[in-house]
């Protein structure tokens, strides 16, 4: 039981990331790579705050994104010039160089030694230590994000996103500013990717920068596309299924590092397969 | 009649080519003004400058008398202004009526995430699908109609912008006779409305059919102007058409 809600946790914490991805990249077709920094910049704001300052993890649940978000502004807006591949080379440039900063401001962040002893989140005299009450938390969190996600996709802004995905020069003529909508989703999508960082920090209780690399984008970018580019529903399958097949392997009796490898080249042959005979998805509609 | 709309020495070059050289127009309101001369003679390019989706390398533009400096295509709505694609570029993974509604809905984004598409706006958006013929298809993607479909689709985007000054890059290219009429119609009732507008055209009796002031350009000049007949009868316009 518990190890269900070990995989439960950990899929309710990859829905949160892979909806923010959607956000960005599916809605509004923005090519970032940078996923796995705003996910790492919410653990590290988790993980210095509560270790370092004693901050209760509920509080940077706050925080975290206020702080991803505010970096993502200035990022947002200095990459503002780039479009399409460009933009996507300048945000991998900007996770290689959040990772260095990680892994070598040894005062702050601990260097290649991580930061360990995270506490659990706690309220009143509740804390939640056990996997059930650490789960129902994962679960309110991600339920939040589900709502905003909806909430945006349904409104006048989602469409806009969409339009900007499908001919941004064209909608531009028609009267909007889409430089503003681009910055304005690219920061939302970071504050929610924050959001899962949290938790992982809170869950594992120790963090370092090889949770944060690139890999960690591109199996964000296979869960979107795997799912369904601009679906909600496709980001949540792609998240449930890209946790749960690898630990399937495991089940069936693959030792450890030959499940890890395996996975690697599962993800590698599903993109492959996917772009051969679905390019848009299981429940997907769009392509990129 | 006023000049609603006025360029004076504009310039656009592409590395050595002039696509608009020095070209001063007016545009009077209230009137459909043809734009016609031979294949890379500028029109698109001027078009271009216009609508603010490429920038104007000299000269000047006027809106009103005023001159706008910049044009910078998220103020057309604000200058009055709106076009429609020669080469078509619709949304295509969106639906036909969402391609009209993105045109109708909230503009500043802080209120457009607070906006949820209301009875108003779809009334709104399938009442300008029924004007072109493509109410039926509203839940389809754009991406899925037909060439002629697709026109119409351009045409509809234009009638949701609901602007003073509409540019029409041949709106008729490669249309059957029946659309084409649909069209003619459309633009017809759209003066009726006291709109001002240019139309891009290569078909001289749809020019003559429906145009109060025509200019010619070649090589990016301005080579004739005045009313259709009498501009179409010129040496030098035919001269540009025919060849030397
Ligand atoms: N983006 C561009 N880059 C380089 N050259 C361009 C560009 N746009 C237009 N041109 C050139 O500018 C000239 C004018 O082109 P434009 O498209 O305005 O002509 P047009 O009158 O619309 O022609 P057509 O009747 O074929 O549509 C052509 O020589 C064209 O090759
Ligand atoms: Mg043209």
């Amino acid at each position: 039981m518990e190890y269900i809600f070990h995989i439960t946790i950990l899929i309710s914490i990859y829905g949160i990331l892979a909806l923010a991805q959607n956000l960005v990249m599916g809605s509004a077709g923005l090519l970032t790579i940078a996923g796995a920094a705003f996910y790492g910049i919410g653990a590290y704001t988790a993980a210095i705050l509560a270790t370092a300052f004693g901050f209760n993890i509920f509080t940077t649940l706050i925080i975290a994104p206020i702080v991803a978000g505010l970096i993502a502004l200035g990022i947002g807006i200095s990459f503002a010039r780039f479009r399409d591949d460009y933009f996507l080379l300048a945000t991998l440039g900007f996770l290689m160089i959040f990772n260095t900063v990680v892994r070598n401001w040894e005062n702050v962040t601990g260097g290649s030694f991580g930061i360990a002893g995270i506490p659990k989140p706690h309220i009143f005299s509740l804390t939640f230590d056990t996997p059930f009450s650490f789960l129902v938390l994962a679960l309110i969190v991600l339920f939040i994000v589900i709502g905003i996600c909806y909430f945006i996709s349904r409104s006048s802004f989602g469409r806009v996103l969409n339009a900007i995905r499908e001919d941004e020069d064209a909608l531009k003529i028609f009267g909007y500013k889409t430089s503003t909508y681009k910055l304005m989703v690219f920061v939302i999508g970071a504050m929610l990717s924050s959001l899962g960082g949290v938790l992982l920090a809170s869950y594992i209780t120790f963090i370092d920068a090889n949770l944060f690399t690139v890999n960690e984008s591109i199996l964000l970018w296979a869960m979107i596309i795997l799912g369904g580019i601009a679906k909600n529903r496709g980001a949540l399958l792609g998240a449930l299924l890209l946790i749960t097949i690898p630990e399937a392997l495991r089940f069936f009796g693959f030792p450890n590092e030959i499940a890890g490898l395996m996975r690697q080249c599962i993800y590698g042959l599903l993109l492959v397969f996917l772009m051969l005979y679905r390019p848009k998805g299981i429940l997907g509609q769009y392509k990129l | 009649m006023k000049n609603i709309l006025e360029t004076k020495e504009l310039i656009k070059s592409f590395g050595g080519v002039h696509a608009v050289d020095h070209l001063s127009v007016n545009i009077q309101e209230g009137q459909i003004t043809g734009l016609v001369g031979p294949n890379g003679s500028g029109k698109t390019t001027l078009i271009n400058l216009l609508s603010g989706f490429s920038l104007h390398d000299g000269g000047s533009v006027f809106f009103g008398g005023a001159e706008r400096k910049k044009i910078t295509p998220w103020e057309n709505q604000i200058y009055n202004i709106t076009r429609t694609f020669q080469q078509i570029k619709l949304f295509d993974q969106m639906s036909v009526l969402d391609n009209i509604l993105v045109i109708i809905t909230e503009r500043n984004p802080f209120l457009a995430l607070f906006e949820r598409h209301s009875k108003y706006h779809i009334s709104q958006a399938e009442d300008i699908l029924k004007q072109v013929d493509l109410f039926e298809k509203r839940f389809h993607n754009a991406g899925e109609l037909s060439y002629g479909q697709k026109k119409l689709l351009e045409i509809g985007r234009v009638l949701a912008m609901d602007t003073k000054i509409i540019l029409f890059d041949e709106p008729f290219a490669g249309l059957f006779p029946e659309i084409i009429k649909k069209i003619e119609n459309i633009i017809k009732a759209l003066k009726q409305e006291g709109k001002t507008i240019v139309l891009v055209e290569h078909n001289m009796n749809i020019i003559r059919n429906l145009c109060d002031h025509l200019i010619v350009m070649d090589a990016g000049k301005l080579l004739a102007e005045g009313h259709p007949e009498k501009v179409l009868t010129e040496r030098v316009v035919l001269e540009a058409y025919l060849g030397e």
